[in-house]
């Protein structure tokens, strides 16, 4: 395959950045998108060019690093799919592929496609672990769990932290990330105790990073390669709403 | 947003349902209006209760607004630097358009009390005949008005549509099955109030209501 690439270049977080093409000639279709530019990067290499920087880790769909928007879609083109778990079989010879960062004030660029997700770390901080000392692994019937949760909340679990849901969705929000990482521990017995004030934490943190609003928009899912699904927001919803409104918790956990 | 919605969308209906009278004739009509004035009436001097409601209508109506601002300037703020190419969109229309509908909206509610409300727009303009006025309104040498109108309640039928789905869900729907219920009443409340609103200006264009 041949392919024109147009890739957002931006040499720092001060560099204003703006997008370079360029041509990349025999392609297979059975190479991952990140094989294909690697493929560009190393001819960029020879030719003494500035590589592309972008970032990966497991290159199998489950680290969560390899966030690109392509063509205006997160992940690209295929669904419930990571970039780098993307082939090159989804493209048509000759096409232009238009490649750029996660766009989010609380995303900022370090260089060309490598955003900083540390904003996602902040809101784990704020609350999205469990206290109790845990030990080893318990024997798994020790504590029963409603199937129906168990499910759901391993759903949510599913979560990578990949931030396609933020880069998908219109007001830049991160609802469902946090939503993904609230239900995978408001659903279990061992989340229980600091479930109302864990909600509130992790909202707020949301909110002081700078990410957008929810208006369940439902950008986010579609986009999400894990499928973590919409209503998952309707559960930090109400979650956050017992919390306030009846409760009266305070943040901290 | 959810609250200050649900408020303005009981008024909707309550508004629908007394604009369905004009299929019951003008007596009927203006006695109605001139009722609107006179509920409370013993223990409420005059029109207070209607001003009481009208109070509670702005409020919402401003809270609503100052809730959207909020949302609208965080989400810009979010997003500093747009994408050059951003095509596929995946969620509803609706959901898209909701802050250019609400907008529009506004201007049609603006409109329509200087129209109907004090009458300095309507080309009777009696407001002791509240039913001359509509149906001068919708004359069928106005069919500007008309149709300015029906754009109107179709843009409000779109903001109903996702606006009573998302007050769901911002309200704790959150079960995969209830989201499904819940975006299929927001459609056919939207439609169906959207269809209570159309049929009176079309009545009178067809000569149904004279
Ligand atoms: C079939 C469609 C409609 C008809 C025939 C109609 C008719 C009227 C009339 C006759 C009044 C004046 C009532 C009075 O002061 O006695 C009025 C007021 C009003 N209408 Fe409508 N209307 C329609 C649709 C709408 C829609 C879709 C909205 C909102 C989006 C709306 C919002 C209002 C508001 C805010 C007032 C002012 C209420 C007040 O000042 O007490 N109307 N309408
Ligand atoms: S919710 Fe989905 S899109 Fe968002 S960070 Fe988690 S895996 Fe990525
Ligand atoms: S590189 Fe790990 S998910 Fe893509």
């Amino acid at each position: 395959m041949n392919l024109t690439l147009r890739i957002w270049r931006q040499k720092g977080p001060e560099d204003k950045g703006r997008m370079v093409t360029y041509p990349v000639d025999d392609v297979s279709p059975d190479m991952s998108f990140l094989e294909m530019l690697d493929v560009l990067n190393e001819r960029l290499i020879l030719a003494g060019e500035d590589p592309v920087a972008f970032d990966h880790d497991c290159r199998e769909g489950i680290c969560g690093m390899c966030g690109l928007m392509i063509n205006g879609d997160a992940h690209g083109p295929q669904r419930g799919t990571t970039a780098c778990q993307l082939h090159m079989r989804q493209f048509t010879d000759g096409e232009t592929i238009d490649i750029e960062p996660w766009r989010a004030s609380a995303f900022p660029v370090i260089k060309d496609l490598v955003v900083n997700r540390g904003a996602f770390d902040k809101i784990i901080a704020a609350g999205g672990y469990i206290t109790a000392p845990t030990g080893s692994a318990p024997e798994a019937h020790s504590t029963p769990v409603a199937k129906a949760n168990a499910d759901a909340a391993f759903e949510s679990a599913a979560c990578i932290g990949c931030g396609a849901c933020v880069a998908a969705c219109p007001n830049g929000s991160g609802m469902l990330f946090t939503a993904a990482k609230l239900t995978q521990l408001s659903l279990l017995p061992q989340g229980q105790p600091e479930r109302y004030t864990r909600v509130i934490g992790m909202v707020d943190a949301h909110d002081e990073a700078g990410f957008g609003g929810c208006t369940n928009a439902g950008e986010c899912t579609p986009a999400c390669p894990k499928g973590i699904p919409l209503n998952t927001i309707g559960r930090l919803n109400r979650d956050y709403l017992r919390a306030t409104a009846t409760r009266g918790d305070t943040p901290g956990s | 947003m959810a609250v200050t919605g649900i408020l303005l969308a009981l008024f909707l209906i309550a508004h629908m349902l007394g604009n369905l009278k004009v299929f019951t004739g003008a007596t009927s009509f203006d006695h109605y209006a001139h009722w609107l004035r006179d509920i409370g009436k013993p223990l409420l001097p005059g029109v207070w209760f209607l001003w009481i409601l009208r109070t509670v209508l702005v409020v919402a109506v401003v809270a609503h607004i100052v809730a959207a601002t909020v949302l609208a300037r965080r989400a810009r703020a979010a997003r500093p630097v747009k994408y050059a190419h951003r095509k596929k969109i995946n969620g509803s229309y609706a959901a898209r358009t909701m802050r250019w509908g609400g907008v529009i909206i506004l201007l049609f509610v603006i409109y329509h009390i200087l129209d109907l409300t004090t009458g300095t727009l309507n080309p009777v303009g009696d407001a002791s005949k509240p039913y001359g006025n509509v149906v001068a309104d919708f004359a069928p040498e106005r069919w500007y008005v008309t149709l300015f109108y029906t754009l109107a309640i179709v843009t409000v039928g779109f903001h109903l549509r996702h606006g009573a789905f998302s007050a769901f869900r911002s309200l704790g729907q959150q079960t995969p099955r209830g989201e499904r219920r819940a975006r299929a009443a927001a459609l056919v409340f939207a439609v169906a109030l959207c269809a209570g609103y159309l049929v009176v200006p079309f009545a009178v264009l067809t000569g149904l209501v004279s």
